[in-house]
């Protein structure tokens, strides 16, 4: 989990306040933003290695931002995440290259274990 | 109400056929049988009638020019001192008598009026006729043939009297008609039972006796001057469905009245006409059975397309229904599980800070900790219910899919578990291990299952036992669920009924009758079967059969 920098993007402040405390106290590496443009302004300026995504978000939706995150940096791993429950959303955002997703209410530890998972495949590819 | 509709629709039926039907086949036979056949049968008796008058009246003119040639051959062949001799008129009587009875006696009457010489039955020699009318009309018209009267034998008859000049004198030869022949000669124009045949003079006295009472002399009076007076030549009068014939006798001033009986003549087409009544009343009667049976069947088959109709509207009503449902339902679990991922994120965080602190200095620490953990363990309960939600939310767009029996069955009890329990039924599964998967629709396999679970609890009420067991038919290629209760049972002739729209044991308002019409509907469309097996008082079990579709 060294080095690993999370970028948590989600409509809903106070989950991302929540979040980051959490992480950051687990010591990863975390930067929380409220929509997809800001995800992409940090993006141009940070070396991120995972993206967690809100699927459901005004504006730029999470898939959208899926899209152009992919287009621009094919090496950054995203995990989506959806209140939608419908499996059909998490399957679209695997369908556009997203590694995993997970359903809210989500379990924490779960959730860590998969962006540990995403953060080893980067580190992969990134060796290949 | 709708009884109401389909009675009007079956009056209107029925009212437009029998219209319809009736009233050429009512108009034809009457206007045939009242007014063509009538007048063709008038026309007919008419003209027969018209054709025996002509000959009657031929016959009788041509009897009475015999006469006068006969009375006129005895006249000039004889001379007055010969025929003024008693015998020898009698033997001349014997020889005329021997080829025509029609003369009854010959009598000579000398110039002053006096009866000379008389042959015959009656005693009427010696007489004088001086003062009688019919001696003055000889001398004027030499030949005269009188009406019927009375005269000196008190007896109706009729004479010809033939004057004959002799030099300065003059003598008559009179002779008398029997009036049997003359009156059989007319009479045999009496026709039928009712047929009429008579003569009568230009004062309307009857010269023949009519065959209906009135006798000779007297007067008939439904037959006055004028119509005598137009008769030119033969004429046919309808007076009250009696047809009169009248000719006019050239001879004498006399009328020939043949009478026919209209009703009489028509008796004969009166057995047509009932026969054709007859026919008309049995064709109405067939008619009527017929358009009773024909509109029967009519409203049968459009109550049963309304019921159809009905069916296939309810289904869908339903199906539009369950996909409102669906998406109120997925609407709902999303807005609530972010909040829910935020109520657990708080949780943890608690849980996070917590466990940097050291236990002895918060007085409630254990508290805190384990409130903590009560909120996620609920949150987790909560999420449950959102996620069955959407996932039944998912199931309710229509969709052909790999699907695994068992979870399917096993989810949709969750549905009911609670109103299970509620009720103290226990639910005892029995699912076959590695069932294969079905390609089908979740949704609406869901709705099946539920409806029959539905109704296992309707039968069982409180306290008792669903069973549910899967298996899989390798010959048939099927795959099965076999959900059974201990519920009352359907008795054996209700058992049919059962999956037919509208039947429902529920009381009105409870239940549309419409749950295992559709069920079946649903699983015949997906090419599987329905199968009830039911004993009272013991329970019920439904078998949905179900074909397993390899993927290509």
């Amino acid at each position: 989990m060294e080095n690993m920098k999370v970028l948590v993007v989600d409509d809903e402040g106070d989950f991302i306040e929540l979040f980051v405390k959490r992480l950051k106290k687990r010591q990863i590496d975390i930067i929380g933003v409220e929509s997809g443009y800001r995800a992409l302004d940090i993006l141009k300026k940070e070396k991120i290695d995972v993206v967690l995504l809100d699927v459901k978000m005004p504006g730029m939706d999470g898939i959208d931002t899926l899209r152009e995150i992919k287009t621009k940096y094919p090496l950054i791993e995203v995990i989506m995440i959806t209140g939608h429950g419908s499996v059909e959303s998490g399957l679209q955002g695997m369908i556009h290259g997203a590694y995993d997703y997970v359903l809210k209410p989500f379990d924490l530890e779960v959730l860590l274990n998969k962006l540990k998972k995403a953060f080893e495949r980067k580190r992969l590819k990134e060796k290949a | 109400m709708e009884i109401e509709i389909y009675g009007r629709i079956r009056g209107k039926i029925i009212t437009t056929v029998f219209l319809f039907s009736l009233i050429p086949m009512v108009f034809l036979v009457f206007f045939l049988l009242y007014v063509q056949f009538d007048k063709i049968y008038t026309d007919k008796i008419t003209n027969t009638l018209k054709t025996m008058v002509y000959n009657k009246k031929r016959s009788i003119d041509l009897f009475f020019e015999e006469r006068i040639a006969q009375i006129k051959t005895l006249a000039y062949t004889h001379n007055y001192e010969t025929l003024s001799n008693d015998k020898y008129l009698s033997e001349l009587l014997n020889v005329v008598q021997s080829t025509s009875k029609s003369i009854v006696d010959l009598g000579i009457i000398n110039q002053d009026g006096e009866h000379v010489a008389y042959a015959g039955p009656y005693k009427l020699k010696g007489v004088n006729y001086k003062n009688e009318q019919w001696f003055h009309e000889v001398l004027f018209k030499e030949i005269y043939i009188s009406d019927v009267f009375m005269g000196f034998r008190k007896f109706p008859h009729i004479i010809i009297a033939l004057m004959r000049k002799d030099g300065g004198k003059f003598w008559i030869l009179r002779a008398t008609i029997d009036s049997n022949v003359f009156n059989s000669l007319v009479q045999g124009a009496q026709v039928g039972e009712k047929g009429d045949a008579y003569l009568v003079n230009s004062d309307s006295v009857l010269q023949t006796p009519s065959r209906f009472g009135s006798q000779v002399l007297s007067k008939i009076d439904f037959l006055n001057n004028e119509v005598f007076n137009s008769i030119i030549d033969e004429k046919v009068l309808h007076l009250n469905k009696i047809f009169v014939g009248l000719s006019r006798i050239d001879i004498k001033k006399w009328h020939l009245v043949i009478t026919k009986d209209g009703n009489e003549e028509m008796s004969q087409f009166n057995d047509v006409k009932i026969d054709a009544v007859l026919i008309l009343i049995v064709f109405i009667l067939i008619i009527i059975v017929g358009t009773f049976m024909v509109s029967k069947s009519i409203i049968k088959g459009l109550i049963l397309s309304e019921k159809k109709k009905s069916m296939i509207d309810a289904n869908l009503m339903q199906s539009s229904k369950m996909a409102a449902l669906g998406k109120l339902a997925a609407g709902v679990a999303h807005e609530i599980n972010n909040p829910l991922a935020l109520i657990k994120e708080s949780a943890g965080w608690i849980k996070d800070l917590l466990s940097e602190e050291e236990q002895e200095k918060i007085k409630n620490f254990v508290e805190y900790e384990k409130m903590a953990n009560k909120i996620e363990l609920h949150v987790e309960r909560a999420r449950s219910v959102t996620h069955r939600m959407l996932g039944f939310a998912r199931r309710l767009e229509p969709a052909q899919e790999n699907v695994d029996f068992n979870m399917l069955a096993d989810q949709t009890v969750s549905f009911l578990e609670s109103e299970a329990l509620h009720r103290n039924i226990k639910i005892e599964k029995n699912l076959l291990k590695d069932i294969p998967l079905i390609t089908t629709d979740t949704a609406q396999v869901q709705q099946v299952i539920l409806n029959i679970l539905d109704n296992a609890i309707d039968a069982i009420g409180k306290n008792g036992t669903i069973g549910l067991r899967t298996g899989y038919n390798d010959s048939e290629n099927k795959i099965f669920l076999a959900i059974s209760d201990t519920g009352i049972g359907i008795p054996q002739e209700e058992a049919k009924k059962i999956f037919d729209p509208f039947y429902t044991t529920k009381r009105p308002g409870d239940g549309t009758g419409l749950g295992l019409a559709i069920s079946y509907n649903i699983i015949e469309k997906l090419g599987g079967k329905i199968e009830v097996d039911s004993t009272v008082g013991v329970g019920s079990t439904f078998t949905i059969y179900l074909p397993i579709r390899r993927i290509a």
